[in-house]
């Protein structure tokens, strides 16, 4: 059976982890939760370093764990790739042999990762001679992730593998992350408390919650929902995933097409065709029920009223889509007030005005 | 003048073979000590560390009554074909590997717990099995502690006195170690002989402990 299944139950000083997860073959998903939620135990329980005592843990067709037939395969001869947010280089051995030691190691009918390929992808070249002290932070986990995919994985864990880094650094490691990752045909499973760093890189979505999972989806379908907006408590935003169509060089915009419409944005140097992942925060959607005639605003989405909720005593949240089709949806933030005048009502048809669209890159 | 050769050859080949047979048995016991959560640990440590406190002459006692013909282990020994332990080379070992066990299983335990775990985790994710862990992991993150513990096992064992008088004897040639030549030509008023052995021993420790501070400034690995 191809794909990844970890269910599991263990209980750690007190704290009781009950989980069922189900991710693609392929491609990443995302783990995202609060500190405390049980996201580094779940990657620890796959990798075998962490024994639950009722699990079951299967890679794309190899069985790590069945505790109901005594089944469990210890950690090393699994296959997993794990970076963390330490990176866990040995302090020992420099660059290059902290890669030798994942490359000695893979038996010679897995070896699907090239060491010439992985150097491009990462550009650790002019790193090996290097020791590990001597590295900063963005180089120490490209270096970690280099040595994790030199080993052959058949599953990619990573555990916050961008938390400790500056800003700078994070973007860097970011970029070569989301390079690399395209490159191979793996699944993967990324821990993040950071959402945009999640929402940015994943095609699944795992939101977990004191230990269990609450909601299993694509990146959209769990931004949109307004339980998740609630429970974050930061400002609300979902992820939309389109296509470039079309630069407009004159006033240098490009205009994109995604589920719920074309969204116009500054221009990118994207060629047409590229897929493209955008966010829009709820506060920055406006609703009116007829077009906008004369308006500085480019981007206006004819779309339905799906959900509304009270947020707080001033305020709301609207959910809209398009009712035809299951899809992605927007969120968007309105007065209470607002929402009385407008009758806003599941059903109701009416003009989405978005003021501002970020791109994740 | 003459030095005592023979009993400088038997005081070596003690310490060589006590030292090999403490790193056999105080590696995996250190290793245990370092990283079980179990509750017979402080006993284990205990049981390890008494010879520390406890007068040479004490340990030698029991061992003498343990491993002589009559002794609990002596007679069960003998029964399946051993040497007598009691006043004989593999009797000395026996109570030396006893008596220097906590100078190697203390700096190893140290070292080891040193070790952080999740430099043994990314190794086990890389395929690295627990002896492969052990190997290019702990050993070479260890490899002070390995040296300390050596060197002391080695160097106490060479100045122990007590234990070796109590069931070795003092057979020249085959039991009488350096620090029992020592006190025999005092007892026999040589003081010349006295003084030769003495010096030589307080230099050669001086010296091995030397060495080891040497090395282990050059060994410290940078640490992340």
């Amino acid at each position: 059976m191809s794909g990844i299944g970890a269910r599991f139950r263990t209980t750690l000083g007190g704290f009781v982890l009950d989980v069922d997860i189900e991710a693609p073959g392929t491609g990443v998903t995302g783990l995202f939760g609060a500190s405390g939620s049980g996201k580094t135990t779940v990657l620890r329980c796959i990798a075998g370093l962490h024994r639950a005592t009722d699990g079951a843990v299967r890679a794309n067709g190899d069985v790590w764990q069945d505790d109901t037939a005594g089944v469990f395969v210890p950690p090393h001869r699994r296959g997993v790739g794990y970076v963390s947010q330490e990176a866990d280089l040995f302090p020992h051995l420099n660059v290059r042999d902290n890669l030798r030691y994942a490359q000695r190691r893979v038996p010679p009918g897995d070896q699907s990762i090239a060491w010439d390929d992985v150097m491009a992808w990462l550009a650790v070249g002019p790193l090996l001679a290097r020791d590990v002290p001597r590295l900063s932070g963005g180089e120490r986990q490209r270096v970690a992730l280099a040595r994790a995919l030199l080993a052959c994985p058949k599953l990619i864990l990573m555990d916050e593998p961008v938390s400790a880094l500056d800003e700078p650094a994070r973007h860097e490691v970011l970029g070569y992350l989301e390079a690399a990752l395209d490159q191979l045909a793996l699944p993967v499973i990324y821990v993040s408390h950071s959402l945009t760093e999640v929402a940015r890189l994943s095609n699944q979505l795992v939101w977990l919650v004191d230990g269990r999972v609450s909601d299993t989806g694509s990146v959209s379908h769990v931004l949109g929902r307004i339980d998740f907006a609630r429970w974050r408590g930061e400002e609300p935003g979902v992820v939309l995933e389109g296509t470039v169509k079309a630069h407009d060089e004159e006033f240098h915009l490009t205009t994109i097409d995604t589920p719920l419409g074309n969204l116009t944005i500054h221009r990118r140097a994207e060629q047409p065709g590229s897929r493209i992942r955008v966010q829009v925060n709820a506060r920055d959607v406006s609703l009116g029920l007829a077009p906008q005639q004369a308006s500085s605003i480019l981007n206006e989405l004819p779309l339905t009223v799906l959900e509304t909720a009270e947020l707080s005593a001033s305020n709301c949240l609207v959910r809209l889509g398009r009712p035809e089709r299951d899809g992605p949806v927007l969120l968007a933030r309105i007065t209470n007030k607002s929402r009385a005048q407008l009758s806003l009502q599941p059903g109701r048809e009416v003009y989405a005005r978005v003021k501002s669209v970020a791109v994740l890159d | 003048m003459a030095i005592d050769w023979r009993a400088v050859v038997v005081t070596a080949k003690l310490a060589s073979v006590s030292t090999l047979v403490l790193l056999i048995i105080g590696t995996p016991l250190a290793w245990w000590l370092a990283r079980t959560k179990a509750k017979a640990r402080p006993f284990v440590e205990a049981m390890v560390a008494v010879p520390l406190v406890l007068p040479p002459t004490v340990l030698g006692f029991y061992l003498l009554i343990l491993l002589g013909p009559g002794g609990a282990i002596g007679a069960f020994w003998e029964s399946v074909g051993g040497p007598r332990l009691v006043f004989s080379f593999p009797g000395l070992v026996v109570g030396s590997v006893l008596y220097s066990l906590p100078f190697v299983v203390q700096p190893l335990q140290n070292s080891f717990r040193a070790v952080p775990e999740r430099l043994l985790d990314a190794a086990a994710t890389l395929r690295a099995s627990p002896l492969d862990r052990f190997a290019t992991v702990v050993f070479p993150l260890a490899r002070p502690g390995f040296l300390t513990a050596i060197t002391l096992g080695f160097a106490h064992t060479v100045g122990e006195f007590g234990v070796v008088l109590m069931i070795g004897g003092n057979i020249p040639g085959r039991t009488e170690v350096l620090s029992i030549a020592l006190y025999n030509h005092v007892e026999a008023l040589q003081y010349a002989e006295a003084h030769t052995l003495a010096a030589g021993l307080l230099l050669f420790s001086f010296v091995v402990l030397m060495v080891v501070y040497t090395l282990n400034r050059r060994f410290e690995t940078p640490r992340l």
